[in-house]
């Protein structure tokens, strides 16, 4: 079937496919141009290459089994979704989070935001030629992963932050690592200023080009950093906040023109204040109650002997478990016994954890938020990363549905790149941070 | 005398077509009737509230429930910095409702993916087809009557 640019062509232009595979389009989307020369007459966006049905998925899942699918949405960032689908369910449900729970959660969503920023533009460099700057911020970016592995187990997939908490305490050492983490970002955000700001090749290409005007981002329902470098000041961090994030000092940078070098800028600028707020968290984040190592007996003897009597001892688990501890609980996950799944040392050594347990996994058990419906948003990577979730009293979602911020600034594009030179759809498409897994879900 | 709020404002502007108002957790709603869509957006977008920005177009399948379909609309204004959610019922046998394109552009992809998964036709859209499935995909898959596993026969890429 022809598509609409086809039909539409002048008989004197060519027609030029950029995608669905191509080393530029990060996933897979296809750009269809209509070129006279090197002219962008025309152009047209088809995506859905990646489109694995998400949300009819998560209709059929509890929602606490659906969790893992919200690290497949923006894979670089995949805290952030975690927390916003975790804290939509949790506006459902009326949960009070613990104060430690909520700087973890804070940590970890700054982290995430970094990273995403950094793989963004460290694509967008190299796509300019800025190879040097893409391996720089690699390595940056293996810093913050490393930090987010040692403390959730994972490095994308992470399912951390749950219904009513985080899964784990923090990782023994954490501090360490995030100073290490903090530390070569800055170094490598100040190298990288210095290899780009005043680089010719990079405003060439960069500078007045791809201009958005404030009233046409507002009119596609831009936010996040492409929304802040026209200038206009939204932020959801600030605007509806959440967590902590109204007790930290932090600044919202914007840009100016709207320009592919003012969202390269607006990232920059944003990853060093998301530094701050890490600092500042790890600085304020209360202490966990009991000693950080608990000592406790083997597994296997604790089953043993609770066969004959109560265990009251701690158990130690194994280090895949690490950090989510019985005792650890008050800290990292709410009180709310229905919504957050039992101690595994009570599962397997007292009757009322097992019986606890399976009241959670239950099918028609388990989290049952009453009948209704919300919608609560939350600062992804690259904009308002919203829930909006119908529940009908089961335990699983009627109707979830995501606002994918990158679907809304994708589908500027036709307009950015006309009139353009072909050689500008590279650094506007990179600019933008198309995440494949969230714009098809 | 308390500020008159923007459901308050609603319902006085348009008391025909507002069906009723009401605030859950925080969030502002109003269930007006589909055909009054087009003006109540204008209102919003122009009016007081300055609703300049469209967050979010999406559509929710009551199925065995008359009217089976409800459009859910949130709206977000800048200058307020609060959201509204707006919500108006589609008959099953009457799937149409107005097109938001000619006030916001990015209401273009959000209805052309309404209508790729719900089959919902929004009249005056420029460009209305699929945007995630294929050509020659056969059914709404975000359905409740499509099932979760239904396979479908690949098409040939080109003749």
């Amino acid at each position: 079937m022809p598509t609409r640019i086809q039909k539409q062509a002048r008989q004197d232009t060519m027609l030029l496919n950029m995608g669905p595979s191509h080393p530029a389009m990060h996933g897979t989307i296809r750009i269809m141009l209509e070129l006279d020369g090197e002219r962008i007459l025309n152009s047209e966006v088809e995506v859905g290459y990646l489109h694995r049905g998400f949300e009819k998925t998560c209709e059929h899942r509890t929602y606490f089994n659906l969790l893992p699918y919200t690290d497949r949405l923006n894979y670089v960032s995949p805290l952030i979704n975690n927390l916003g689908y975790v804290m939509t369910v949790e506006k459902m449900l009326g949960v009070e989070v613990p104060e430690r729970a909520q700087y973890i959660r804070v940590l970890m969503s700054e982290l995430s935001r970094i990273s995403d920023h950094l793989t963004c533009l460290a694509a967008m460099a190299m796509e300019c030629g800025a190879f040097t700057v893409f391996l720089y911020k690699m390595k940056a970016r293996e810093f913050i992963w490393d930090v987010i592995e040692q403390t959730t187990g994972a490095r994308m997939t992470t399912s951390y932050i749950r219904i009513g908490g985080v899964r784990a305490d923090l990782h023994p050492g954490f501090d360490t690592v995030l100073k290490k983490a903090v530390e070569e970002t800055r170094q490598v955000l100040k190298d990288v200023h210095g290899l780009l700001d005043k680089n010719k090749v990079f405003l060439n290409r960069t500078r007045d080009v791809a201009v958005m005007s404030r009233e046409d981002a507002v009119a596609f329902g831009w936010t996040g950093p492409c929304l802040r470098s026209t200038g206009i000041c939204y932020d959801v961090r600030k605007a509806h906040p959440y967590l902590i994030y109204d007790q930290l000092k932090w600044d919202v940078p914007l840009g100016e023109r709207g320009d592919n070098f003012d969202r390269y800028m607006v990232r920059m600028k944003e990853m060093e204040q998301s530094l701050r707020i890490i600092e500042q968290a790890a600085v304020r984040i209360p202490k966990s109650s009991p000693a950080f190592v608990v000592e406790g007996i083997p597994p296997v003897q604790a089953i043993r002997e609770s066969r004959r009597q109560r265990v009251r001892r701690p158990v130690a688990l194994s280090p895949n478990l690490e950090g989510s501890e019985g005792v650890r609980y008050p800290d990292i996950l709410a009180e709310d016994k229905g919504v957050v799944v039992p101690p595994k040392e009570e599962t397997y050594t007292t009757i009322e954890g097992l019986i606890r347990h399976f009241k959670f996994f239950m099918r028609g058990h388990g989290i049952r938020p009453p009948k209704g419906e919300v919608y609560f948003a939350v600062e992804g990577g690259n904009g308002e990363l919203g829930f909006y979730i119908v529940s009908d009293g089961t335990d699983r979602p009627y109707r979830l549905h995501l606002r994918a911020p990158c679907f809304h600034i994708v589908s500027a594009l036709e307009q950015l790149i006309q009139g353009r030179l072909v050689a500008d759809v590279i650094p506007t498409f990179g600019s933008m941070n198309m995440i494949g897994g969230e714009l098809d879900r | 005398m308390e500020k008159e709020t923007i459901l308050d404002l609603l319902r006085r502007e348009f008391p025909d077509a507002v069906r009723e108002t009401s605030v859950s957790l925080g969030d502002e709603i109003v269930v007006i009737e589909k055909e009054a869509l087009l003006p109540i957006a204008g209102f919003l977008r122009d009016g007081p509230g300055e609703f300049k920005m469209l967050l979010d177009l999406t559509c929710v399948d009551y199925f065995g429930r008359k009217p089976r379909f409800e459009m859910v609309y949130h709206f977000f204004s800048l200058s307020e910095n609060r959201r509204l959610r707006v919500k108006a019922a589609l008959e099953e046998g009457d799937l149409r409702i107005a097109s938001l394109t000619p006030l916001w552009k990015n209401a273009n992809w959000l209805e052309r993916e309404v209508y790729d998964l719900f089959g919902v036709n929004f009249e005056g859209h420029p460009d209305l087809r699929r945007i995630f499935m294929y050509d020659g995909f056969e059914g709404y898959p975000l359905r409740k009557d499509y099932p979760l596993r239904r396979r479908q026969p690949l098409i040939r890429l080109k003749e």
